[in-house]
């Protein structure tokens, strides 16, 4: 984490170096936990079994395992894609470099954060859909039929999921008042609830509406069931990733549980009041007031909030089946937006009303 | 009914005219995608050929063959205890219904019947093995639709009954337990009890895969108005089993039938429903499994006491003539046509088997759908390769 | 319209919920194969064992296996006499009994005809080998099988046990 206090003090590498080795702890960390915890033992829970259970205690270590076995496997590219090899190759890092873009805006704790970026919620917002050109790059460059049609669908409904999502972060940005998400984590802390001060208000309460659009975008931009069309193992046979092998499956593997983890995190920022423990503010007035211990504090915070989310991410994931590609267009374009919509005017009302 | 098969195909005749405008000013051109021989929906080998025009299907057919084993040419040089080995293996998830009709066909020539204890064991592991089959139809239709835990509901419960078939036969998939004259060998101590245990566990699974999947608005979105098969299509398509029913038809051999088997000692229910679409097929299905499970618990009450073969020469050999018998089979209707010549084997059978005819109907129904509707309408016909090719 | 739609979705969010806390309080379905084994039911068709001593290669089981893979080689041997001064007795020396189970489809067929009780099944099923040629299995390790072939089950009420050898 970087900070203002180490800011001060060190050397300019050794700062680079702190962020890089940050960003990795904060998109490797969340990824590994949430394919360990849910991937291999919740879902094996759901379904009567208990999953890995050979590689360390409690299968703990098979993620290293599969990584293992990911990276001796050939790097194969396929005879068509070879005369785009280069833009082949290239995809699935542009899908991963969107998940590391990302992180760089969320904020950990009072100083932890690697970049205070006035308007961060705009920025991450915009960064996400970095993501749908690697995945169109990949669908196109397989030559594939499955996996065009894949990243077809994937650049229709990730475009379609935008909206409804930064149409949701509108009420949060209107009822804080600023686009900086360590400001919205504060305005969710220490701020009143319309003019009723007990408990803070995480905007879960007020925006609720909004947090369950987000969601669901998040659920649709994540490519996870019931929005897994893209993907769609039984239809298009992993749209696409088809043709990808070893490194660069891998590669895609842990940017979409990455981008799992960044995007409850933001949303954790944006809904539950980030890295401040629920309904306690201990009076502090400003940023500089805030104790120190938070620093270290803030970050577990965030992260057993990233947790939660998680959990019902994936517990959607593993229970519902898949929606047809126009219907969930149909979903996003005449259910999410229009009620994105009236939740903005409503909140608008509201804030100019108290 | 003939009126919603109508609309689909107006339907599909107006988009069409739509696209082909379209299609000319941007001079695009439609693609032809093979799902299979090698994809997970066709649950083996088939392979479809797609026209594609975007997303919608313009011209599909099935071209079935690839797992073809040459089992009406086999049982040409076998015996007739061999080819009861050999036919478990059409429909490898109900194997021990696949023997009864050949055994049934073999036993009409040689003017034998079963006692009536062989009859009813026969009966139940028919049941058995239909609610082995259909059950992971249950599942695999999750999967198809994208829903992942279904399956493993279906594996774990499936197993149990597995187990039951095990015990008894002594195979798990292919219990060859089947004989000319009855049975192998009476049922071991404790089935009885075990059974009713694990009916009871299959109807729970049914409460639950009715809840994760059938109440399900995702699924329901997904299957309802999909593929919908009117009554008459489905008559001149000849489609048998859930299929037909689905589409209205209340047509089921093992009530319509006189054959010495037991269904007519079990009180049961024939289940249609009128819509004909995915959703029906599955509904149907899973009804059958219900009531499959009624059917064992009640005759498993009444096993007569006596033996289970009747007195047959221990080397067999059918004398002249020509059989056809076929029964209800988890998939549909699968008959034999055994004629035989006075030897030890059959000299030729002709198998008709479910699916086959079943996916005859792809061609028609795949028109003018989308591509994730494709794999809907396939789960939902439920075939097994085996089945289709033999 | 928005009001069946809930529960459908929720109901199947707590099909699974329930399913992660029985499995987490009950314990899972499955087990861990090599640590805990489940023992299949008496009758299931493990490996095919042979009792030399009864076996007189009387080929009836080769040529009755629908794939053809029980090899027999015999030839007949003078056996002294049963009581003294009797003519010296023929018998059926088995030199080659063979079973590829890479071949055998498990139908049971050969245990069924054979005549004078030789051949058995045995539920054992941990014979897999690395290089398939292992899997042709000689008379001596046919033999060893012997051991595991369980007591025919009891039959369940009202069967009729005369019929049965």
């Amino acid at each position: 984490m970087n900070s203002a206090l180490i800011a001060a003090d060190l050397a300019y590498w050794a700062q680079s170096l702190l962020r890089v080795l940050g960003g990795l702890v904060a998109v490797l960390l969340p990824a590994g936990t949430v394919v360990y915890l849910f991937l291999f033992k919740m879902m094996s829970f759901m379904q009567s079994r208990l999953g890995p259970m050979e590689a360390g205690p409690y299968g703990s270590m098979q993620l290293f395992a599969e990584v293992g076995k990911w990276l001796q496997k050939e790097d194969i590219v396929p005879a068509n894609a070879q005369p785009e090899a280069r833009i082949f190759k290239m995809a699935p890092l542009i899908v991963l470099a969107s998940t590391f873009l990302l992180v760089v805006v969320v904020p950990f704790g009072p100083d932890a954060w690697f970049t205070d970026f006035e308007v961060g919620i705009f920025y991450a917002l915009a960064v996400s859909s970095v993501s749908v050109l690697g995945i169109l790059i990949a669908g196109w460059s397989s030559a594939n039929k499955y996996s065009l049609l894949g990243g077809l669908r994937a650049a229709g409904q990730l475009i379609a999921y935008e909206l409804p999502m930064v149409l949701a972060v509108i009420g949060v940005v209107i009822q804080a008042g600023t686009m900086n998400l360590q400001q919205i984590v504060v305005a969710q802390n220490a701020g009143s609830m319309f003019g009723w001060n007990g408990v803070g208000n995480p905007y879960i309460l007020t925006q609720f509406v909004a947090f369950i659009i987000f969601m669901i975008s998040v659920q649709a931009e994540l490519t996870q069931t019931p929005f897994d069309m893209p993907i769609a193992e039984s239809e298009l046979v992993s749209g696409y990733m088809t043709e990808y092998s070893g490194f660069r499956f891998l590669i895609f593997f842990i940017g979409e549980f990455a981008t799992a983890g960044v995007f409850a995190m933001i949303a954790s920022v944006l809904f539950l009041g980030g890295w401040g423990v629920p309904f306690a503010w201990f009076g502090w007035t400003d940023m500089d007031s805030i104790d120190n211990w938070m620093n270290v504090a803030g970050p577990l915070i965030l992260f057993t909030k990233m947790i939660v989310l998680v959990f019902f991410i994936m517990w959607v994931r593993f229970s519902f089946p898949r929606f047809r590609e126009d219907q969930l267009q149909r979903f996003a374009w005449k259910i999410l937006i229009p009620v994105s919509l009236v939740n903005i005017m409503v909140t608008a009302v509201l804030k100019v009303a108290f | 009914m003939t009126m919603l098969g109508d609309r689909q195909q107006l339907a599909y005749i107006a988009a069409q005219a739509a696209d082909a405008r379209v299609n000319v000013e941007l001079e695009t051109e439609g693609m032809t995608l093979n799902i299979g021989p090698q994809h997970p929906a066709t649950h083996g080998t088939l392979r479809i050929i797609a026209r594609l025009d975007g997303e919608q299907v313009v011209w599909a057919e099935p071209s079935a063959g690839y797992m073809h084993r040459g089992y009406e040419k086999l049982t040409e040089v076998r015996t007739y205890p061999q080819v009861t080995a050999l036919v478990n293996r059409i429909d490898w998830l109900g194997s021990f219904a696949n023997e009864v009709p050949f055994i049934l066909a073999a036993e009409k020539l040689m003017g034998v019947e079963a006692p009536a204890r062989a009859q009813h064991i026969r009966t139940i592991l028919f049941e058995l093995s239909r609610i082995a089959n259909v059950s992971l139809f249950l599942g695999d239709l999750g999967v198809q639709l994208g829903a992942v835990t279904p399956v493993f509901f279906a594996f774990r419960d499936r197993e149990y009954v597995l187990n039951l078939i095990e015990a008894a036969t002594g195979g798990r998939f292919h219990p060859n337990f089947d004989r000319i004259g009855g049975l192998k060998d009476d049922l071991p101590a404790g089935f009885i009890d075990e059974t009713r245990m694990v009916m009871k566990k299959l109807r729970t699974f049914c409460d639950q895969i009715e809840d994760l999947l059938f109440g399900n608005e995702i699924f329901q979105s997904r299957t309802r108005g999909i593929g919908v098969i009117p009554k008459d299509v489905a008559l001149q398509y000849g489609l048998s089993g859930a299929n037909l029913r689905a589409s209205g038809v209340d047509w089921d051999l093992r009530r319509d039938q006189d054959l010495p088997m037991a269904w007519n000692k079990a009180d049961w229910k024939v289940w249609t429903h009128p819509d004909g679409d995915s959703f029906a097929r599955c509904w149907v299905r899973l009804q059958e499994v219900r009531e499959s499970t009624k059917i064992v618990d009640q005759l498993l009450d009444t096993i007569p006491a006596g033996p289970v073969m009747a007195k047959v020469p221990k080397i067999i050999k059918v004398p002249e003539g020509e059989a056809w018998v076929s029964t209800e089979n988890p998939l549909g209707e699968m008959g034999y046509y055994v004629v035989s010549q006075g030897d030890q084997g059959p000299f030729r059978v002709k198998i008709r088997s479910a699916s086959f005819n079943n996916i005859s109907i792809v061609p028609w129904v795949l028109k003018g759908v989308y591509v994730p509707d494709i794999i809907t309408i396939l789960a939902s016909l439920y075939f097994i390769l085996g089945d289709i090719d033999r | 319209m928005a009001k069946p739609k809930v529960p459908g979705l929720f109901k199947g969010l707590g099909v699974t919920f329930g399913t992660l806390m029985r499995t987490a309080t009950e314990g899972s379905n499955t087990i861990q194969y090599p640590h805990e084994k489940e023992t299949p039911p008496i009758r299931a068709r493990g490996v095919i064992a042979l009792h030399e001593g009864n076996c007189t290669s009387c080929m009836l089981c080769a040529r009755s296996c629908p794939d053809w893979c029980i090899y027999i080689e015999g030839h007949k041997e003078l056996a002294p006499p049963r009581r003294a001064g009797g003519a010296p007795r023929k018998v059926n020396k088995l030199d080659r009994f063979d079973i590829d189970y890479a071949l055998c489809m498990y139908c049971g067929i050969c245990v069924e005809v054979c005549p004078f009780d030789a051949l058995f099944w045995s539920p054992e099923y941990e014979y897999s080998e690395p290089r398939i040629a292992d899997l042709l299995h000689d008379k001596t390790k046919l033999g060893e099988w012997m051991e595991t072939v369980p007591e025919a089950p009891e039959l369940e009420a009202g069967a009729d046990k005369k019929g049965k050898k």
